[in-house]
């Protein structure tokens, strides 16, 4: 480092630019380019649909809509609640913001509980044809967001126990927050495509 | 005027900042300084030119003869694969990352990427994903051996039975590769999105920047749809899925329109900093204002946002319907406004300039005269009734190593000599710079200007064995391959024997205007620390009475102090 003279010149001011505070700028960066990976998978389904003859494996006509439909309850639900653990956050109520965030990771976790079951109950497999291979393909791409989702809050969880963590540095709560809101607007196109579109 | 001082101690030993030039160590660690992570980037990058070269001349010495005697057909497969593969994605995309992260910083006047760690771990991703691609040699049945696009039938044959096979390791690699490149672009995107100097809007960056984030930005939008294809790919490879298998309602078209929807616009990824270094170059060496800076600048989005809607002109002859070929035919030969723009703008640049032939410059024109061939037989591959004619030719071979070689990798090597003495503080020998120019430009022409004649007549492209009447473009051809071979000699003892024990170079060696010719060279870890520049105007006003940046003396006089 160089040291540098304590009276600079009147007509030089040196600019500054700040080092920190691009994380979110660049998470935000970083889900629109993760939101093609789930958009071509999108198009592939809508196109090897729309060009089959025969879209569904033999001996079923459709998928039964019970359990992902209380599933799709739980996870939009979910987005609200985690913004009611944000807020707690922003208010400096910490035990409120644990304990609503906490909810939050239930629900979560049962919205991966119950795919297990759908998928346990369903009598076609990855190898039944192109559609096998895309419902488990997109259930299962987006399962593995959701379980991403939970890991990232038990780690602010963690976090928000150790000392002095939050001065300041909410931006790890933001993100995993926006992160469940992709997860949560993705599975609404999803459920549409897979389970509405039959 | 400002007196500075400074740490004596630190000007003595040459060593100006904490693990500086001469702590060799850093380039072979976990090190979070963009400027290491780029050379890191340029060297592993120019390492994988030579392996890919040196199975380009395999490719040619095969094809000197119209029998294959020296290669057996299926081996000849692989080589053609692999040479694809690493010329892509081992050299291309890490080389242009290097020098995206030398330049980046220092231009916008940051001290380093947004995120350096993440900035680290996409580059130590290239050599995890170069051994995975390169192991593929020694599994049994070789190495992916389905051309680079690994089409869907024959790429999810897997004969052998093996779950380990040389596609899987191809698809590991690629997808990796694709996980570095998207890191890469998060990082570019969000430095120069938010790092800017004060002062520098958009419209006053240096049109590298412009087309850095136009490339970048075609990254994050493509690539996730390779990704998408490739993790398909794989589980019919794999697990037995039906995604592109006929036989079980799949469709192997979509794989083509996945791979192509990334792959074509990954060309403009890579052609697009190569205009960004034309841009660059043709001012200073021509010691004139860059003719239609703001037209050029935005012509870069223009090719960004037309690049996503043409993939289907590589498909015209799978199964297209006709509307779809007509379309893309349409918008392809659309791309060809805003890059005319740029050929123009660098035409009107030179003209009537003060030109200097230095090296980096001699590299620059012949770049800008192979793009404007290459682009010609673009236009003409974008004809629906041409490309069928000629599709799967030599000539679509010709004409795409017109773009990728004879543009790009000559715009690479012009801005890997412009900017050396910048980044090593050393100056290059011109001498052997000229020679290493004139054999690339004797042998990249002898190369690939005699194939399209083999295109035109009917040369199939990927095979092994051809009929005689191709022989003498063949012949033309192969020594025109072994030449360039040739021409990496007096770079790569240019590049190293004058990094050693070069003259040492001053902070502007080219009198160029730019935010990193106001840094000492090499510039110090942090570029200009706490004194940033206020940047007045675009970079290029030669011979204007524009001043760059407030106060450009205080600058100027720093950078000398620190020699």
């Amino acid at each position: 480092m160089l040291t540098e003279n304590q009276n600079p010149s009147l007509n030089h001011k040196p600019g500054h630019i700040k080092h920190d505070g691009h994380n979110m700028t660049g998470f935000i960066i970083f889900l629109c380019s993760e939101s093609i990976i789930f958009f071509a998978f999108f198009v592939g389904y809508s196109v090897l649909k729309i060009s089959a003859p025969v879209w569904y494996p033999e001996g079923i006509n459709g998928i039964d809509l019970k359990m992902p439909l209380i599933n799709t309850v739980i996870l939009v639900s979910s987005s609200f609640v985690i913004y009611f653990a944000e807020k707690y956050l922003h208010k400096k109520n910490l035990w409120g913001f644990r304990i609503i965030w906490f909810i939050t990771m239930l629900m979560g976790s049962y919205f991966v509980y119950g795919q297990y079951v759908e998928w346990s109950e369903l009598s076609f497999s990855l190898q039944s044809g192109a559609f096998g291979g895309m419902f488990y393909l997109l259930t299962g791409f987006h399962g593995l967001h959701v379980i991403t989702g939970i890991l990232l809050m038990g780690l602010m969880l963690l976090r928000s126990f150790l000392p002095d963590n939050y001065k300041g540095g909410e931006m790890g709560v933001e993100s995993v927050s926006l992160f469940w809101h992709f997860v949560d607007v993705i599975w609404i196109l999803l459920f549409g495509l897979i389970y509405l579109w039959q | 005027m400002t007196i500075v001082n400074y740490d004596p101690r630190l000007v003595k030993s040459k060593n100006p900042y904490p693990k500086g030039p001469n702590d060799w160590k850093r380039f072979f660690s976990f090190n979070t300084d963009a400027k290491v992570i780029g050379i890191q980037y340029i060297v592993t990058a120019l390492f994988f030119l030579l392996i890919g070269g040196l199975l380009a001349m395999l490719i040619r010495g095969e094809l000197i003869t119209p029998p294959s005697d020296l290669f057996d057909p299926t081996v000849y497969n692989g080589l053609y694969t692999m040479h694809g593969t690493i010329m892509l994605f081992l050299f291309l995309f890490p080389i242009l990352s290097g020098l995206t992260n030398l330049l980046v910083p220092p231009m916008i006047g940051a001290p380093d990427m947004a995120f350096p760690k993440l900035n680290a771990l996409a580059f130590w991703l290239v050599p995890v994903f170069s051994i995975i691609l390169l192991l593929s040699f020694f599994v049994p049945g070789g190495p992916a051996s389905s051309g680079w696009w690994s089409y869907p039938p024959i790429s999810i044959q897997n004969p052998l039975g093996k779950m380990i096979n040389g596609e899987m390791l191809w698809i590991i690699a690629i997808s990796l590769s694709g996980i570095s490149s998207i890191i890469g672009a998060v990082n570019f995107v969000t430095t120069i999105i938010r790092m800017r100097a004060p002062g520098m809007g958009f419209f006053k960056m240096p049109i590298f920047i412009w087309t850095v984030l136009a490339a970048q930005l075609l990254q994050l939008l493509g690539l996730p749809a390779l990704t998408g294809g490739a993790i398909m790919l794989f589980f019919d490879l794999t697990f037995g899925t039906s995604f592109f298998r006929i036989e079980g309602g799949g469709d192997p078209v979509l794989f083509q329109h996945f791979f192509w929807f990334y792959s074509h616009p990954a060309v403009y990824v890579m052609v697009l900093p190569v205009f960004g270094i034309f841009s660059e170059l043709f001012p200073v060496y021509s010691r004139k204002p860059l003719f239609g800076y703001k037209f050029v600048a935005v012509a870069s989005f223009g090719i960004t946002i037309l690049s996503l809607v043409v993939w289907v002109h590589h498909m015209f002859y799978t199964g297209t319907p006709m509307w779809m070929r007509n379309l893309f035919m349409f918008t392809t030969m659309l791309i060809a406004v805003p890059t005319g723009v740029k050929v123009f703008a660098w035409i009107a640049t030179l003209w009537g300039g003060n030109i200097r032939l230095t090296t980096p410059m001699l590299f620059c024109l012949g770049g800008l005269f192979n793009f404007i061939f290459g682009g010609i037989t673009g236009v003409m591959l974008a004809t629906v009734p041409v490309d069928i004619h000629v599709g799967n030719t030599y000539f679509v071979v010709a004409h795409f190593h017109y773009i990728i070689f004879n543009t790009i990798a000559f715009g690479i090597f012009a801005a890997i000599y412009h900017w050396f003495p910048k980044f090593t503080g050393k100056m290059f020998y011109e001498g052997l710079g000229k020679v290493h120019f004139a054999l690339t430009f004797i042998g990249a022409t002898l190369n690939w200007l005699p194939l399209h004649w083999a295109g035109l007549l009917g040369m199939p492209r990927r095979v092994a064995s051809y009929d005689p009447e191709f022989a003498i473009w063949n012949v033309l051809a192969s020594i025109g391959a072994f030449i360039l071979g040739v021409a990496s000699i007096p770079f790569i003892l240019n590049m190293v024997s004058s990094w050693v024990r070069g003259k040492s170079a001053p902070p502007n060696p080219w009198k160029a205007i730019g935010l990193e010719w106001l840094l000492p060279s090499p510039p110090p870890h942090e570029n200009f620390e706490e004194d940033i520049p206020t940047v007045l105007n675009e970079p290029y006003c030669y011979g204007l009475d524009k001043p760059f940046v407030e106060d450009e003396q205080f600058y100027i006089e720093k950078s000398l102090k620190k020699h």
